[in-house]
């Protein structure tokens, strides 16, 4: 751990290098996000609700899914980055060095400017909490907690296995980026939204509604089985699968260039 | 000790024709190819023995060194470094390991050396007494106080492959690994590689193996030559066992005084012999390429390029 921050003090002082290109992202990072919110918020607009869910209930939802990604992305976005490491062969430096592999990608690319996007998502954050009409309780509080933490896991896995693909195909998959930028989308209205169809595929194949819809179901108070407070902590089963698929990738790395 | 027993390792690449039709087509049927890297590739190394491992481009010299450093699993073949299996116990074997790839950097771009030094420093857990003191003695090696607070990208080649090769040093491995380490590097900052690295097997009995295609760090280097063409090991010996082997495949060696009286336009002259039409290169010793020139003649009669 305490190599991962030194990892990042590094990053930051790279990034310190070139002041204004930083600035200047990080500028751009928080508008872009805010885009979303204008979107939502000229929506409501116009409808008072969408499928029953009301504009302060929608804001809590997007609010913590952006939240739960930018938390992700801060800390995992490294995986990213890595079809270039292993074009570049920079993989191969990182295999010479008695650290853990995953670290070592972490710390590759700590992205700085991801702190736009994340000084946004807590503006966000504290917003939809505020401007929600719940009673916050213990147990409430609990499963927004719950929600955060499965979250990040299960973008966490998302980038991961992003990045095992990468052993395979040695180009990063840019259809992947539908599960996470198009998920964080998608994301901001609860996946009923979309019909039962999305709402199956968002639970058995990508679980994003185990860290969505399902605890979102508590929290609004529309049904108070305790299971679906902590049911987020579920995607912990995703990520582990995950990480088996980099494993394996790791096995199939052939390397490049000279 | 490095052992390495039958280790034989294939690619898979891809083939096309160039052409934006081939790379259309390319794109729903893949034709893959396997290249054989390495086949049945066999030596064994000894603790503080300094190994010159030549070849041709694409030989399979990479793909060796990868295997050694765990960063390849081979496709059969047994390998062991010091009693551990690079690829499967990869942190323990790679605490031991340092690996200098001339062409790739290891430090980070944009902070100071010294930022990089520290942050190796965590990744390998040195204690800081024995950072301290190898950084100082790295240091004054390598001629380093001006550097280290220079961002790496700022650095000359030369200046870097000084930094890099102090960076793969400052957790004592037992085993260095320089792939091509003096690529590219002017004369000065040649010799000063080659010093230090001679000083380093001297001092620390550190096992060196170097890969590279300048002969004269060879010459300058080590004592013993592994040749390897087309994945399979061709020779194993000294300098001297090359020359042999040049020899039989038709380099006629001939010291400065000899070739005085003959031709003296050119240094190398290529003469048929033989109702074969078999060439035989003649080499003046006093040519500064007469190495290369063997090497060259070696690797065509060999057909390993």
């Amino acid at each position: 751990m305490r190599l991962y921050f030194h990892y990042i003090s590094v990053a930051v002082r790279s990034a310190m290098e070139y002041k204004l290109s930083f600035f200047l992202t990080t500028l751009g990072q928080f508008l872009t996000a805010f885009n979303v919110f204008l979107g939502i918020y000229f929506m409501f607009g116009r409808f008072s609700q969408v499928k029953g869910y009301t504009y302060s209930e929608v804001l809590l939802c997007f609010s913590i899914m952006l939240m739960e990604f930018s938390l992700a992305e801060c800390f995992a976005r490294g995986f990213d980055s890595f079809s270039g490491l292993v074009r570049s062969g920079e993989f191969d430096r990182i295999m010479v060095r008695p650290r853990s592999a995953v670290l070592q990608v972490l710390g590759s690319r700590f992205e700085l400017s991801r702190i736009g996007r994340m000084l946004q998502a807590l503006f966000m954050f504290v917003y939809g909490i505020s401007a929600s009409s719940i009673v916050w309780t213990w147990d409430k509080v609990a499963a927004v907690v719950c929600m955060l933490i499965g979250g990040v896991m299960l973008f966490t896995g998302i980038f991961m296995i992003y990045a095992a693909l990468c052993f395979f195909t040695l180009e990063g998959l840019e259809f992947m980026n539908v599960l996470t930028d198009g998920a964080r989308e998608y994301g901001k209205y609860p996946f009923d939204v979309y019909g039962r169809g999305i709402l199956r595929l968002c639970t058995f194949v990508v679980p994003y509604a185990l860290v969505q819809y399902y605890p979102l179901q508590y929290l609004l108070g529309r049904r108070d089985d305790w299971y679906l407070a902590v049911c987020p902590l579920g995607t912990a089963a995703f990520l582990l699968l995950c990480w088996g698929v980099w494993r394996l990738g790791m096995k199939h790395y052939q390397s490049a260039g000279s | 000790m490095i052992t390495m027993e039958h280790v034989c390792k294939s690619y898979r690449v891809s083939k096309r024709s160039a052409g934006m039709i081939a790379a259309c087509k390319a794109l729903f049927r893949r034709e893959t190819e396997t290249v054989q890297a390495l086949s049945d590739v066999s030596f064994t190394i000894q603790d503080g023995e300094m190994v010159g491992y030549i070849g041709p481009n694409g030989a399979g010299k990479s793909s060796t060194i990868k295997i050694l450093s765990g960063i390849l699993t081979p496709d059969a073949g047994t390998c062991l470094v010091d009693g551990r299996v690079p690829w499967k116990d990869r942190i323990a074997h790679v605490r031991q390991i340092g690996v200098v790839f001339g062409q790739r950097s290891q430090l980070w771009w944009d902070v100071p050396v010294a930022d990089s030094f520290s942050l190796l420093k965590d990744i390998y857990s040195i204690p800081q007494s024995q950072f301290h003191n190898n950084v100082e003695e790295l240091t004054e090696l390598l001629h380093l106080e001006e550097l280290l607070k220079t961002p790496a990208r700022q650095l000359s080649l030369g200046q870097r492959m000084r930094c890099e090769i102090a960076a793969s040093l400052l957790h004592d491995p037992r085993i260095l690994f320089l792939d091509e380490p003096t690529i590219g590097l002017d004369a000065v900052s040649k010799l000063a590689v080659r010093d230090f690295i001679l000083r380093r097997n001297r001092d620390h009995g550190t096992t060196v193996i170097l890969t590279t295609h300048d002969m004269q760090d060879i010459e300058a280097l080590t004592r013993r030559i592994i040749l390897i063409g087309r994945g399979r090991i061709l020779l194993d010996g000294s300098l001297e066992d090359m020359r042999r082997l040049a020899g039989a495949a038709g380099v006629r060696e001939q010291d400065a005084a000899g070739a005085q009286g003959q031709d003296t336009a050119g240094a190398q002259r290529q003469e048929t012999a033989g109702a074969r039409g078999q060439e035989t290169v003649e080499v003046r010793q006093d040519d500064p390429a007469a190495l290369d020139r063997i090497v060259a003649r070696l690797y065509e009669q060999l057909h390993i390029i």
